[in-house]
């Protein structure tokens, strides 16, 4: 990693340019589902323009979820969420959806796992 | 292999990653960051939720004149408990008007812990109206701030309204050991109430 870049862009840019002006990302992501690039994504990243690029090299090898993408970009939730939803759709992003269809015995397992991982601290 | 990752649309990895979060609520000031950084391994990171005219949350903002945007910022801290699992803390917006993003933050939370300062605790108000009617479990943690004055246990639930069944402690956001017992208090709750009642989790999206 090359560390917090100055993003020439700054606060010139409006929001929303990076994704053409879309707001509505292509499927809904939660804010703490995370994504990992996939091997397909990381050969693709350097033409898919930069914000993309960026998105790929920071869940390369780690699952980051999208708040912290969005983070690292600086850009705002819904931003980040189109990007990411459009990496997802072109195979570039392994996507972890946590709460979508999950039943009762699923939810409680992970409840518990994250208890004893509390208490493992 | 099951039927279900048949689907070659999609590349299963090797495990499912998952990824939980919390809410820490509460007013301006009351600690919310702190406490995510005590126990976060990372450095709280800031996101921005920007709502704009476009969105589809463009009704809630009805009540605020000549405004077409508004910005919220949020903490969060994330602790990796093994390489499938990932908690999140996310510091919610403590005012009022920012309760469409509170909404999204709600989706799927295991549960909020409400931060409460004694010198100003009707800040909490809002966020326990807030999850009460969202059906979201909570806690109430009172961060027990150096000179504040204390109170009996009784005292400030009956000053905050709360149900005898909601749980109470007392909490030092800057000690790592406070929160994370604060933080096992709440998972706590939240297994108990369900093993007891699973029509209280809320059903999936």
């Amino acid at each position: 990693m090359d560390g917090p870049r100055q993003d020439p862009r700054g606060e010139l840019i409006r929001p929303y340019a990076v994704t053409r002006g879309r707001t509505e990302p292509t499927r809904e992501i939660a804010i703490e589902a995370v994504l990992v690039t996939t091997p397909q994504g990381r050969q693709e990243a350097p033409f898919a323009g930069r914000d993309k690029h960026m998105i790929a090299d920071l869940c390369d090898g780690r699952a980051l979820s999208l708040a912290e993408i969005a983070s690292h970009l600086r850009v705002p939730l819904g931003v980040a969420r189109v990007l990411v939803a459009d990496m997802t759709n072109e195979g570039m992003l392994t996507l972890h959806d946590t709460t979508v269809s999950d039943g009762y015995e699923e939810r409680m397992e992970l409840l518990e796992r994250v208890l004893s991982g509390l208490r493992k601290l | 292999m099951d039927s279900a990752s048949s689907n070659t649309a999609v590349r299963h990895p090797a495990s499912r990653i998952k990824s939980a979060k919390i809410l820490v609520a509460g007013g301006f000031g009351v600690g919310k960051t702190t406490l995510v950084g005590s126990i976060s391994e990372i450095t709280p990171l800031t996101t921005e939720a920007v709502m704009t005219a476009a969105s589809t949350a463009v009704d809630d903002i009805s009540g605020v004149p000549n405004k077409s945007t508004t910005t919220v910022a949020m903490d969060f801290g994330r602790i990796t408990m093994s390489s499938d699992l990932i908690l999140y803390l996310f510091g919610t917006p403590g005012q009022t008007r920012f309760w469409f993003m509170w909404d999204e933050l709600n989706r799927g939370a295991i549960g909020a812990v409400v931060l409460v300062d004694t010198r100003r605790i009707t800040d909490s108000f809002s966020p326990i109206d807030f999850f009460e009617s969202r059906k979201v479990p909570y806690l109430v943690a009172v961060n027990l701030f150096d000179g504040a004055p204390r109170y009996a246990e009784s005292e400030i639930r009956e000053a905050l309204a709360i149900s005898p069944s909601t749980p109470l402690v007392m909490c030092d956001a800057r000690a790592r050991e406070s929160v994370k017992q604060t933080l096992i208090a709440l998972v706590e709750y939240v297994v108990a109430m369900y093993r007891r009642d699973p029509s209280a989790m809320p059903a999936p999206n």
